[in-house]
Order: C-alpha cells, then sequence, then structure tokens
C-alpha cells in the first residue's frame, strides 16, 4: 500500500511582483486585473510533471541541486501550497520538519511555546500534556524551559522545535535539511529517533544535500534536476549518477575558469621572473588524456605546460607545488630534487607531470609551477595561478589520503557496510 | 460558505490559543500588564475630553447638564472604535507577521485576521466592566434595560469587521501601501462616525450632505447602537441597525471570498 502517490504535479509560480510593479490599488481593482490571466512570461515552473509513489513505511530521499524543486515538492507534501496542476495523494498523518519553531512567539516561555506550537501543528491540549516531558527532555531544556523563547540560543530553538515536531507522532514524516543547523552531539540524537520511525514502520520523506546521510538512511532516491525527476530508484545507484552529473558540471565550470584565468594574462603578482625561460598554457588531464579539472580521489593526474626561450639556456629545474585552500603546501617537488641534470634549451617545449594517483581529500587546490635556475633565482613563477577540485564521496580528513587497508584480529566483530 | 465556517469553527482551539498567546504576548514586560487594556481607551477619553471639553467646548444640547456626561459618552463610543482600527491596523500586517506559518506549516491562514479581531474583541470587553463602573458613578440616570442590545451591537460589529479585516489582510499582501493608505483612511473614517459628536446634533440632522454621509457609514449605526445601550438608555434605531446587520454580513461575505481566492497566492507573496 502506497503511503504518497504524486501523479504529474506540476507547479507554476506566477510572478505577481513584477505585474503589479506599475499598478495601483485603484488600476488593479477598476481594471479588474487583480484576477487576470497572467501572460506566458510571467509564470515560472518549479515542478513540470512529477509523478512518483512511494510505499508505506518506506524512507525516501530526495536531492538535486538548489532550485530544482526539492522545497516545492515538499510544500506540496506537507499540504502548505497546492500544485497548479496534477495530484498529491497521502494516507495518514503528516508531520513536516521544514522549519522548526515556525509560529514560537519570542515573549513567552519555552512551555506555553511548546503547547501553542503542539496545537498549530495540529495536537490536541491533552496529547501534548502526556507528551511534555518527552518533549523537554529530548530537546535538554529542562533548566531553561521557563524563559521566554527569545533567550535561547538558535541551538536550543532548533532542538525545541525538533522535538516537538518529532513528537506529533505523524504517518508520515518529511525532513527538509533541518538537521544542518544541529550541533554535533544533536545530529545524531535525531538521526537516531529517524531510525527509531523506520523501526516503527512510518513512511519518511527526507530532503538534503548531504548524501552520505542520504545513502544511509533512504530506501529510494529521487534526484530532481529543473522540476523533474531525472533519476530515481536504488540510493547508490541514483547518488553516484547525481555525483557524477555535479562533478561534471563543476568540470566544465572549472575548465571555463581555467582557461579565463590563462587568458588574463596580467596576473603579475602572482606571476614573476625574468622570463628567460617563459611558462605557457598550462592544463590538466585524466588517465584517458581528456583535460579535466575535477578528479576523484584515486584518479591519476596528468599536469603539462609549455616551455619557450629565446636564448640558450644550461641552468633551469622545473618545479610544481600542492597547496590547499587554506594555503598548507600538500606537495612539492622539483627537477633538482629528483636529481635531473639541466644541459641545454632553446626554443619550445612541453613539460608533463603523471601522478599516478591524486590520493587527495575532498577540497579545491591549488597548483604552483615554476622554472627557475639551481640557485632559485626565478626565470617564470606561476603562483597560485591554476586551481582544481577533488571530489569523493570518502569523508576522511587532513590533507592527503594515504593508502591504507584495516585488518582485525580474531575476536573483534567488525564489518563494512556492503555498498548497496 | 457553509462549510468554510464550520472549517473555521473547527479551528476553534487554534484560535483560542494563538488568542490567549498574543493576550500574554502583548503587555509582557510592561509594568501595568493587562491594565494597559483599560489605560489606553482612557487615556483617549482624557485627551478629547480636555480638547472639546474646555479648550473648545462643543454645545451638544445632551451634554448641557454635566460636563462629564460628555466624557462617558466620549468613552462610549471610543471603546467599540478602538477595537475596530486595531483591528484593522492590526490586519494589514497580521500576515506578514505570521509569514512562517503561512510559508513553512500547513496552517489555516484565515485563522490569522479572526486572531487579530478576536484579541481585540477581548480587549473591548474588558474595558466595558469600566465604561459601567463611570456609569454607576457619574450617570446612573441613564442605565436601563436597553443595555441588554450590548451583545447584538458587539455581533454587528464583529461581523463587519472580520469581514474588512479578511480583505485588509489578504490585499496588503499584494498592495503593501495599504498599510499607510489605512491609517489615514481610519482617521477620516473616525471623524466621519458620530464618536466626538452625537449623531442628532443639529449641525448635522440639518445638513442633508452629513446626513446621507453619515448614514451610509455601517459604523455610525453601530456606534450608534452603542449609544442607545448605555448613554440614551432607550429603544435602539432598529430600523437602521437591521440594515446594518445585513451590511455587516454582506462584508464578511465578501471579505473572506476574497480572502479564499487570493489564499493560495500567499504563500508566495508573504
Amino acid at each position: 500500500m502506497f503511503a504518497v502517490q504524486a501523479s504529474d504535479l506540476e507547479k507554476c509560480y506566477k510572478r505577481f511582483a513584477n505585474r503589479f510593479k506599475y499598478l495601483t490599488v485603484k488600476s488593479a481593482l477598476v481594471n479588474k486585473t487583480l484576477f487576470a490571466d497572467l501572460k506566458e512570461e510571467d509564470k515560472f515552473y518549479a515542478l513540470k510533471g512529477v509523478s512518483f509513489s512511494l510505499e508505506k513505511g518506506k524512507t525516501l530521499g530526495i536531492i538535486g541541486e538548489n532550485g530544482s524543486g526539492k522545497s516545492t515538492m515538499l510544500k506540496i507534501l506537507a499540504g502548505i501550497s497546492k500544485p497548479t496542476s496534477g495530484s498529491m495523494v497521502t494516507r495518514g498523518r503528516i508531520s513536516a520538519l521544514i522549519e522548526l519553531g515556525a509560529g514560537f512567539h519570542p515573549e513567552i516561555s519555552g512551555r506555553e511555546n511548546v503547547f501553542i506550537n503542539g496545537i498549530i501543528l495540529g495536537l490536541s491540549k491533552k496529547q501534548i500534556q502526556d507528551k511534555y516531558a518527552e518533549i523537554v527532555r529530548f530537546a535538554e531544556l529542562a533548566d531553561f524551559i521557563e524563559n521566554p523563547v527569545k533567550s535561547y540560543s538558535s541551538g536550543m530553538y532548533m532542538r525545541l522545535g525538533f522535538s516537538i515536531a518529532i513528537n506529533v507522532d505523524p504517518d508520515i514524516l518529511l525532513i527538509d535539511e533541518v538537521l544542518a543547523v544541529g550541533d554535533a552531539s544533536f545530529v545524531p540524537k535525531c538521526l537516531d529517533k529517524i531510525n527509531e520511525f523506520k523501526r516503527k514502520g512510518k513512511t519518511i520523506i527526507f530532503v538534503s544535500h548531504d548524501l552520505n546521510t542520504v545513502e544511509r538512511i533512504c530506501d529510494e532516491v529521487i534526484w530532481m534536476k529543473n522540476g523533474l525527476v531525472e533519476m530515481s530508484g536504488y540510493p547508490k545507484r541514483v547518488v553516484d549518477a547525481y555525483l557524477e552529473y555535479i562533478g561534471r558540471k563543476d568540470e566544465d565550470k572549472a575548465l571555463a575558469a581555467h582557461r579565463e584565468d590563462a587568458a588574463a594574462e596580467k596576473n603579475t603578482d602572482k606571476k614573476w621572473g625574468s622570463k628567460e625561460i617563459e611558462i605557457s598554457g598550462l592544463q590538466m588531464f585524466d588517465g584517458q588524456g581528456e583535460e579535466k579539472y575535477v578528479f576523484a580521489a584515486e584518479e591519476p593526474m596528468n599536469i603539462s605546460f609549455d616551455i619557450k626561450a629565446a636564448e640558450m639556456q644550461d641552468d633551469f629545474v622545473f618545479g610544481i607545488g600542492i597547496f590547499n585552500s587554506e594555503g598548507v603546501q600538500c606537495y612539492g617537488t622539483n627537477t633538482l630534487i629528483e636529481n635531473y641534470q639541466a644541459r641545454s634549451f632553446k626554443g619550445k617545449g612541453r613539460v608533463s607531470l603523471k601522478v599516478p594517483a591524486l590520493n587527495l581529500v575532498n577540497g579545491t587546490y591549488f597548483l604552483d609551477v615554476a622554472v627557475h635556475k639551481r640557485d632559485g633565482f626565478p626565470f617564470d613563477y606561476h603562483h597560485f595561478c591554476y586551481t582544481f577540485h577533488v571530489v569523493s564521496l570518502h569523508q576522511d580528513v587532513g590533507i592527503c589520503r594515504i593508502p591504507h587497508e584495516w585488518s582485525f584480529s580474531r575476536g573483534i566483530s567488525i564489518a563494512r557496510k556492503k555498498d548497496l | 460558505m457553509l462549510t468554510k465556517l464550520k472549517e473555521i469553527v473547527r479551528h476553534r482551539h487554534l484560535i483560542q490559543t494563538l488568542v490567549s498567546r498574543e493576550l500574554k504576548a502583548r503587555y509582557r514586560g510592561t509594568v501595568l500588564g493587562f491594565l494597559w487594556s483599560f489605560f489606553n481607551p482612557l487615556l483617549l477619553m482624557a485627551v478629547y475630553s480636555i480638547v472639546f471639553g474646555f479648550i473648545m467646548p462643543a454645545r451638544f444640547p445632551q451634554f448641557e447638564e454635566k460636563a462629564i456626561y460628555y466624557s462617558i459618552f466620549l468613552f462610549t463610543g471610543i471603546l467599540p472604535w478602538t477595537w475596530f482600527s486595531s483591528s484593522l491596523n492590526e490586519s494589514a500586517n497580521v500576515l506578514l507577521v505570521h509569514g512562517a506559518l503561512i510559508k513553512k506549516i500547513q496552517f489555516p491562514i484565515e485563522v490569522l485576521p479572526i486572531m487579530v479581531v478576536a484579541t481585540n474583541m477581548i480587549h473591548f470587553l474588558l474595558g466595558i466592566p469600566i465604561l459601567v463602573l463611570f456609569f454607576l458613578i457619574f450617570f446612573p440616570a441613564a442605565i436601563s434595560w436597553w443595555f441588554l442590545f450590548l451583545p447584538l451591537a458587539v455581533f454587528v460589529q464583529a461581523i463587519f469587521t472580520m469581514g474588512l479585516s479578511f480583505l485588509v489582510s489578504a490585499l496588503t499582501v499584494h498592495f503593501r501601501d495599504i498599510k499607510d493608505i489605512l491609517s489615514n483612511l481610519l482617521t477620516l473614517w473616525f471623524f466621519s462616525t458620530p464618536i466626538i459628536y452625537p449623531y442628532d446634533a443639529p449641525q448635522i440632522q440639518n445638513s442633508t450632505a452629513l446626513k446621507t454621509l453619515l448614514s451610509l457609514n455601517p459604523m455610525t449605526h453601530i456606534i450608534e447602537a452603542y449609544h442607545f445601550a448605555f448613554f440614551y438608555g432607550s429603544l435602539p434605531h432598529y430600523k437602521r441597525l437591521s440594515v446594518t446587520v445585513l451590511v455587516g454580513a454582506l462584508f464578511f461575505y465578501w471579505g473572506y471570498k476574497i480572502f479564499d481566492k487570493l489564499r493560495d497566492t500567499f504563500i508566495e507573496e508573504v
């Protein structure tokens, strides 16, 4: 039996604001334009025909970029807004964790707000009384519950809101990215509560940018793109496809940014040197020889750049340095360190450095390239001129990803979660 | 419409809770607290009593006998007027102020203007004992059984105010100018309603234009109902009042209808 069934949902936002910009109340009323039909260009489709259904007791994750229609869909699910066309059928009581503590009044105490918020969310006074102790306990606010809500920290505010909403005891729970604001100890508690809901056979719809959590707790995932369902199904498969898409998109952006930087050759504060040997046309490639500036953690990388010299040179060293976004050097080397002996160079040439596996953690990196004399006198030094990104699902931290393998003696019962 | 009304009745607990929240929150942190419900109209009455009783005394035959009668007359009118005008002023803001409720949770939006009118009605009702006390002390002769018409006057005013509240709250979402227009309009409206002067003052009765203008104003007949019930202590103007009941019902109906029609646009515009 399904708990949620959406068929061909469309949501069209009308741009009232533009329309009335040059109108007065009077002309709107006199000409009856208030309810008149809108021109096509005043419409914006946030959902363009979305269909899906969700079995009772399942957890559905919705992922997608900003503006892809996730929140609009959640609002329709919650009954806050109505679809322009299509239908949304839901079975059971819905509680939406879209905004925690909506309707809290700052001047009155936490206790009073629990009751008011509970009633706003559809509980009766009696039900709230029964759950009151649990709500306060879960929110960890026993000492502050009599204080006015305006004196609460944003974390306390959120905890109280979450605690009330979750105690509404819904059949269908909608969660919209609200866990993002919790502190390190409260988020696991929320996740525990969500898992408890799952065990009780409740239906959960979870909108998040935290793909790891989505993959971990969801039975099914929908990837939304431009108001349409781009892909749906098995979490791992959808999340991977989404990551790949994001990677591709970042790549295009990075490529464009790289070309732009290369075109604007004027970054004089980032480049210096006597220019007897000049560096130009730096490019990065993946293992297949495809130009690219976004890499997976263990992907091979190939850095390559042109050099040219008008005069004959016999003393030159090529070097590179990789820095993370905090400016910490992750790695650096040059041909001198690696015992290359420069003999001669004149005219044009190309230098390549091949890295079989990048082994860096998630993040943005800067690349330095340089050619200089053995004593350090710079011919051409490019400092922080080039950037690339490492995108990976691994959540490991630090500067680099050291290749590793775990092993355990007998008696330690530990198993790796299967890649679903 | 009937099903919609039922829907509103279904939300009565929510309305109750919100109204009591508003009442609690309103004067929290003030020294006098709830007493402000009485002091506000009292102070307004004092101002008008000083201006029109002493500085530029108006000569109305009703108040020749004792100067205090004029103050009591003023208070009888100002009390319900405050209910009316604060309700409308707050309605203009109520949807914008409670945007989070509208946007973020499933919430019966019509509850908000109802909450405003109900909250102000309670302030008004709290003022009634003070009014009665004034009559007992200064003008016991006026007290009569006609004060039993009070609930009728309150009812007519409630539905009329409610209708306008729906209208104002819904339209302000789209036309923010209404807030500014409204405060000016209410000042004008205040002086076009027999509050600081009696309806049967010769200046009005002798001018067809003024008389017509005042008769067309539903608030005239509503405030008059309070005057009849308390100050004059005589049979109310039942014909004009029954027309006003109809007008009030019509406003309620149209106000709600427009509110309902615009309901789906609030989420996007608030």
